[in-house]
């Protein structure tokens, strides 16, 4: 990023950083995890102890950073380096990001950047028509359908994580990842100790991977009905059963249908199960039991928008409540050829022009390439 | 309190319980020294010989005289530590362990109408730490704790989403519950045995000892290792040269590796010859399930070393460095 950029988004999330000490806090038993945080145009700084709200807020000041994290994982020395901190056990953290979605909605709000002379573009070319270029930065702004996707994909893995995993709503943090998704944090002390392949195996139970139709009661051969799973069962076989059948009166035929058809159509059809309701998680973060995951409270440096918890997910509406940089005017260079909507205010689109636009919707701009501080 | 008779014992002779009920008798290691007690000896030396050779010991409960049960588990424990041989140990412990999870299973299985399951649920509670509670027909473990065994299986069946789950709590049946400890079981007993001291042992004990020595010398083949081979494959050869238990996970690894550079099932069955559970049809079965020759065809690949660091069989040195399977290791290093 330009100097210029990183010195007008640095001094915004100062501010932030400075006016809303309220929103910013360490999560529980902080003294036993790991902190890092970036800089603009810098590494990584990792391996930090951070014991309490007020060393957190005096961090913040002092190296004002473009993305702060902390660790899912308890540590006996969390600031000695990795294979020396004595790992306790790990809140369990799910990762909800709509890039992930494969959703139809995705090209209409993905800009095409050229890498060569920054023209952009809402339609893939091979090509860039103005200087010829073929390398091209992609830019996703903001999609309330990306949003409302994301939020099926939370209520899900709720209600998995409720009903099978017996995990108390109370335990369950949800919030929205400060641009195009939700974290989800669980603070269960049964779960806590599972070590990352314990974790990849739940993540796929989550995701309904690797399920094979013997334990939905169909074999290669000599099926019988009586095994097939039924409407009241709990977990994934209920689950399946609702679908397969969707009401109780379609349960011969279906049966009948289910039978007849064999193994391998069925596997295809739990293929299909698997698409619509597994949840689409990134197995990645879960499994990652060393991770540090973005602080809540804190700013992404992809958006300007704020990691914050969601208590209402349904009425949340992220480019509204997560907007929380200041609304004074700043002028910048501004190339974005969708409009935007943040705060409840349009924006653009712009082609190539000077604006004045309030702080928030500039530092947006700054921190998805589509400007230049001037 | 849970009584536990001595029927118990002898299906069971490794609980601690054991220990307090010979104290009870006041039956002192002396005492089985005398020529009265050679019939015991001879059984102990028996239970040795049969677990050696791969098989199961089986008692008839029903008949047999349980103390002499106990007393034979307790005089083999003497016996293998005079001999002080590594693989007849761990052959032993894990044929005990097989044997004692049959009865596991039938206890499980047998009471379970009877609501009678104290014991087999108080040593699956005591002995690994896992609280196994009844539902209607079937057995119920907590999702972490069954997670914590489970991922050592490689059969899709055992993955959680192939097993019914709700309210936190997995569902079982008796063999599937008794399963999952098995590898534990067999450990207990192992670190059981290990503990044990024999300071001196009575001379009508010392000719069976000498045979046991006799006898272990048939498992000590050895196995020529190639300096090309990794050192998680190195690990895995060196663990079945010595006899000890190398777990499925590393019998895999091995098939695998080896089945990857081109070795053939008939090269590869004999390293697994001095596993204390070596039976050579299964092994066969095995090679010839992972090379994808039987079964569904499927041949299987080497574990990633992300998998075996996770699993506790990677034992990485500087030449693996930047190789992210097993595999790649003579490869990368001839490109060096």
């Amino acid at each position: 990023m330009n100097e210029k950029n990183a010195l007008l988004i640095e001094s915004a999330f100062k501010e932030y950083y400075f006016n809303r000490f309220d929103l910013i806090h360490v999560p529980q038993r902080a003294a036993e995890r790991e902190f890092g945080y970036q800089k603009f145009n810098s590494g990584m700084t990792r391996h930090l102890v951070v014991k309490n709200d007020k060393e957190l807020h005096l961090m913040l000041m002092k190296e004002v950073p473009s993305d702060v994290y902390c660790s899912n994982a308890y540590y006996m020395f969390p600031n000695l380096p990795m294979s020396e901190k004595d790992w306790k056990g790990a809140d369990m953290i799910f990762d909800i990001d709509a890039k992930d979605l494969a959703l139809p909605c995705r090209k209409d709000h993905t800009i095409f950047k050229c890498s060569s002379c920054n023209n952009s573009a809402t339609e893939f070319q091979s090509q860039c028509p103005k200087c010829g270029s073929g390398k091209f930065e992609t830019a996703s702004v903001i999609c309330k359908n990306c949003i409302s996707e994301s939020k099926k994909e939370v209520t899900k893995l709720v209600d998995i994580l409720t009903t099978d995993l017996n995990v108390q709503k109370e335990q369950i943090e949800t919030y929205f990842s400060g641009n195009e998704g939700f974290h989800i944090r669980v603070t269960n002390a049964d779960y806590e100790p599972l070590g990352s392949q314990e974790r990849a195996d739940l993540v796929d139970y989550i995701m309904f991977n690797g399920a094979i139709p013997e334990s939905f009661g169909i074999r290669r051969q000599n099926n019988s009905k009586s095994l097939l799973p039924t409407f009241e069962e709990k977990g994934w076989r209920g689950r399946v059963a609702r679908k397969l059948f969707s009401s109780k009166s379609k349960v011969p035929k279906v049966t009948r249908e289910i039978i007849a058809s064999g193994y391998s159509a069925f596997q295809v059809q739990l293929e299909e199960i698997k698409k619509t309701m597994g949840v689409r998680v990134d197995p990645k973060v879960t499994m990652d039991i060393h991770r540090i995951f973005r602080l809540e409270g804190s700013i992404n440096s992809k958006s300007g928008l704020s990691k914050i918890q969601c208590t209402n997910l349904d009425s949340f509406d992220p480019f509204l409540e997560a907007c929380l940089l200041g609304d004074d005017n700043v002028e910048i260079m501004v190339d974005c050829p969708l409009q935007i909507r943040l705060k409840n205010k349009k924006f653009g689109p712009y082609k190539s022009e000077i604006v004045s636009l309030p702080k928030y919707a500039a530092v947006y701009m700054l921190c998805k390439g589509l400007g230049n501080a001037i | 309190m849970l009584k536990i008779g001595v029927k118990d014992l002898a299906k069971y002779p490794f609980l601690t319980e054991a220990g307090e009920y010979l104290r009870n008798t006041g039956l002192s290691l002396e005492q089985l020294g005398h020529p009265d007690w050679q019939p015991i000896v001879e059984k102990a030396y028996g239970r040795i010989v049969v677990a050696s050779s791969g098989q199961i010991y089986g008692s008839d409960l029903e008949t047999l005289d349980n103390d002499s049960e106990l007393l034979s588990f307790l005089v083999a424990i003497i016996l293998l530590k005079s001999a002080g041989i590594a693989t007849l140990i761990r052959r032993f412990s894990l044929a005990e362990s097989r044997r004692a999870e049959r009865y596991l299973q039938q206890d499980l299985w047998v009471s379970r109408d009877k609501k009678n399951l104290e014991l087999p649920l108080k040593i699956i509670r005591d002995l690994f730490a896992v609280n196994v509670s009844i539902d209607n027909e079937d057995f119920v473990i907590k999702v972490p704790d069954y997670l914590h065994r489970a991922i050592h299986f490689h059969e899709k069946e055992w993955k959680l989403v192939n097993r019914r789950v709700a309210n936190g709590l997995v569902y079982l049946s008796a063999h599937e519950t008794v399963r999952l400890i098995r590898a534990e079981l067999g450990e207990y007993i192992h670190e059981k045995i290990q503990s044990v001291n024999v300071d001196s042992v009575p001379q009508i004990f010392r000719q069976r000892v000498e045979d046991l020595v006799t006898l272990a010398k048939k498992f000590s083949d050895t196995t020529y290792v190639s300096s090309e081979y990794p050192p998680c494959v190195k690990h895995g050869i060196e663990v079945l040269e010595k006899g000890e238990n190398l777990p499925h996970s590393g019998r895999f690894l091995l098939a695998t590796y080896l089945l990857s550079k081109g070795q053939t099932v008939d090269q590869i069955a004999p390293l697994f010859k001095n596993a204390p559970d070596y039976n050579e049809r299964t092994t066969r079965y095995q090679l010839d399930h992972i090379s994808g020759s039987s079964g569904s065809g499927t041949k299987y690949q080497c574990p990633s070393c992300e998998k075996l660091r996770s699993e506790s069989l990677c034992f990485a040195i500087p030449d693996c460095d930047g190789i992210i399977n097993p595999v790649q290791f003579g490869k990368k290093r001839k490109n060096q």
